[in-house]
């Protein structure tokens, strides 16, 4: 169990907020979308902070202009992946931006590990931190 | 303005370069007529003439004495291409507001240009040693002030810029669609390096993104720079671990000498450290120099404005805090105090908010209502992440996303540390608030109105942010802005 203030992994804009419902989803799948930003559905059961690369749960959505559509795919992600962390992504494509505009979780595991600081002492009284995550120490598929 | 013939520009050469002394109008540098090429820097000076001095005398001495001008006549100008590289003042209009009947004395806004060749490629202090070299303790003038500056794109492209910009800041920290949240360690002098490092440690697993050494914390016998940097990154990396999310504390690197910063920049770099920090009394080159060296370790580069108020905040002498924001991101910094509006430091909503467009657009339209007299392309510069700091706290919270947007640091030092409490509780206070009040206005409540209810709604649930909004919700700042737009809606005419 994690054992900050939220007991939870606090990546995204809303973590320190209560779980968000389906209406509350909906209302930020609508802000991008009227934005033109381009929605994204990803999951990982590795939740380090600099693993970058979360799975995608199909491409960005880029044609998409229904928020509803959108749900359908995280709720379809949420049910494919039930115990995974997952999270959505809006991509702006505007020159100067060309880059994720939003991020939050919808989906966490039941129970978060958390991460464990590994120090390596250097010279100097130096130290090299290496951030290691609990779920990892089991196989791909079995972390949660 | 009356162009009485004996100030014309005299275009006999024998008469011209004759010894002896002659009025700047006369020697060329007011030319009402020149058109600006896309190529020229424009300097826009607002300038006070002394007693007797008519205005376009005073525009043209200033274009003189910040080009190739000196007090007397030197017939070696004739050996050059000496047209070309004189600075022309072309408009002069009165500053609405001053003069006769108002309590001010006749100001002029001059907008003088400056030929390409001028200026040495990549050099903000070659730039400045001319634009504010010498030509502010002229006499003719009583009072100067720089407001703004139209740099060519030209120009431009021969500086690297920020060394990682506000995108590629966000991709390496993973936080989007929301503005960043630090505060610095207080109090900002006296505490050993273990006890400032739990500071940072709580301030960061609370739920800040940053934390951040003040200005004047470098190297003192209470604190030696290493022990900082060692504790720092303790907490930085327990605070990551417990969270899960990518962390940060601006160490500040500046010191007495280049080689000093290099090492405790290459000693941050070492440690892991995602961002280091410097304050702008080093100086431009030593600004420039540290934005290279951040670009080529991957480091985000924070200044402090430390010492910016000396000559920007008066009205009538010195340089426009917009000025300094431009110079910056030529310069290549990456986070720039930039003023809060609603905190306890000058600032006045829409000057404020040409600071940030003037840091964070990629293409700023001419608007004098924020104090921006140019349209400046910013050529694919990256952009500068501005910071709000000082005397700001989780009520004002709906004030700060309204006036300032989701690209800015607020850092909220008292704010978090002074929590009843304690810092991890401050901390939790200030990002519930944020992240309400991002998602109420996502989802298209007016949070200008609602805010107070929104954040006392989400009290409910995180005491912290509740026991803040009782401790400091009614706290405000309300003191009349110095520097305030001088802008008449129609534009007025050359005088």
């Amino acid at each position: 169990m994690m054992t900050n203030s939220n007991q939870r992994l606090t990546q995204g804009q809303f973590s320190f907020l209560p779980d968000l419902t389906d209406t509350q989803i909906t209302a930020q799948l609508e802000y991008a979308l009227k934005k033109g930003w381009a929605i994204g559905v990803e999951y990982t059961d590795d939740p380090h902070p600099r693993n970058t690369y979360w799975e995608m749960f199909g491409n960005p959505m880029f044609d998409l202009k229904d928020a509803a559509g959108a749900l359908m795919e995280i709720n379809s992600c949420r049910k494919t992946f039930p115990s995974h962390y997952i999270r959505v992504t809006a991509f702006d494509a505007t020159r100067g931006v060309e880059s994720p505009t939003m991020s939050y979780l919808v989906n966490r595991p039941a129970k978060e590990p958390g991460f464990g600081l590994v120090r390596q002492e250097v010279d100097n009284r130096a130290i090299r931190y290496t951030i290691h995550s609990y779920a990892t120490d089991k196989p791909e598929g079995e972390r949660y | 303005m009356s162009n009485d013939m004996s100030d014309a520009p005299i275009t006999d050469g024998k008469k011209r370069y004759a010894s002896g002394v002659l009025k700047y109008k006369q020697m060329g540098y007011w030319q009402p007529d020149y058109v600006p090429k896309e190529t020229d820097l424009i300097a826009l000076f607002r300038i006070t003439p002394q007693e007797g001095v008519p205005a376009d005398e005073c525009a043209a001495a200033v274009a003189g004495e910040s080009s190739t001008a000196t007090w007397t006549v030197v017939w070696t100008d004739r050996l050059t291409a000496c047209e070309l590289y004189r600075a022309k003042a072309y408009r002069v209009d009165p500053v609405p507001n001053t003069g006769h009947g108002t309590k001010t004395e006749q100001q002029y806004f001059a907008y003088i240009a400056y030929d390409l060749d001028l200026f040495e490629p990549g050099s903000i202090a070659n730039m400045t040693a001319s634009i504010i070299g010498n030509v502010f303790g002229f006499k003719a003038v009583k009072a100067l002030r720089l407001e703004d500056m139209r740099i060519p794109v030209a120009y431009l492209k021969t500086f690297q810029g920020p060394a990682t910009g506000v995108v590629v800041e966000r991709e390496r920290l993973d936080k989007f669609g929301r503005p960043l949240l630090g505060a610095t360690t207080k109090p900002k002098l006296g505490l050993s390096g273990r006890n400032y490092g739990r500071v940072v440690y709580e301030g960061l697993k609370g739920g800040l993104d940053f934390m951040k050494d003040d200005e004047n914390i470098n190297s003192q016998p209470f604190m030696h720079w290493r022990d900082r940097f060692l504790y720092c990154m303790e907490a930085v990396n327990r605070a990551s671990a417990a969270t899960g999310e990518v962390k940060g504390h601006y160490l500040n690197v500046t010191a007495g000498t280049m080689e000093e910063m290099y090492a405790r920049a290459e000693f941050a770099k070492s440690l892991g450290s995602v961002i280091i920090m410097i304050d702008l009394v080093i100086g431009y080159t030593a600004i420039q120099s540290m934005a290279i060296w951040a670009r080529k370790n991957d480091m985000i580069l924070h200044l402090h404005r430390a010492g910016n108020s000396t000559y920007s905040r008066q009205k009538n002498h010195g340089m426009n805090f917009r000025v300094i924001c431009k110079w910056m991101r030529m310069a290549g910094v990456d986070h720039i105090h930039a003023g809060t509006v609603v905190g306890k430091l000058e600032g006045d909503p829409l000057m404020i908010r040409g600071f940030y467009d003037t840091l964070l657009d990629t293409h700023t339209p001419q608007q004098l209502e924020k104090g921006l007299f140019f349209e400046q392309n910013w050529a694919s510069l990256n952009k500068v992440m501005p910071v709000a700091s000082g005397g700001i706290h989780a009520g004002q919270m709906h004030q700060l996303l309204t006036y300032l947007g989701d690209d800015v640091v607020l850092q909220f030092g008292g704010g978090t540390i002074g929590h009843p409490q304690g810092i991890q509780a401050g901390a939790t206070a200030n990002r519930v608030a944020l992240e309400a009040m991002v998602m109420a206005r996502n989802e298209g409540r007016d949070i200008w109105n609602e805010g107070p209810q929104i954040l006392r709604d989400a009290g409910k649930w995180c005491t912290p942010l509740k026991q803040a909004l009782d401790i400091w919700g009614d706290v405000t700042f309300n003191y009349e802005s110095t520097d305030t737009a001088d802008y008449a809606p129609t534009p007025t005419a050359s005088v």
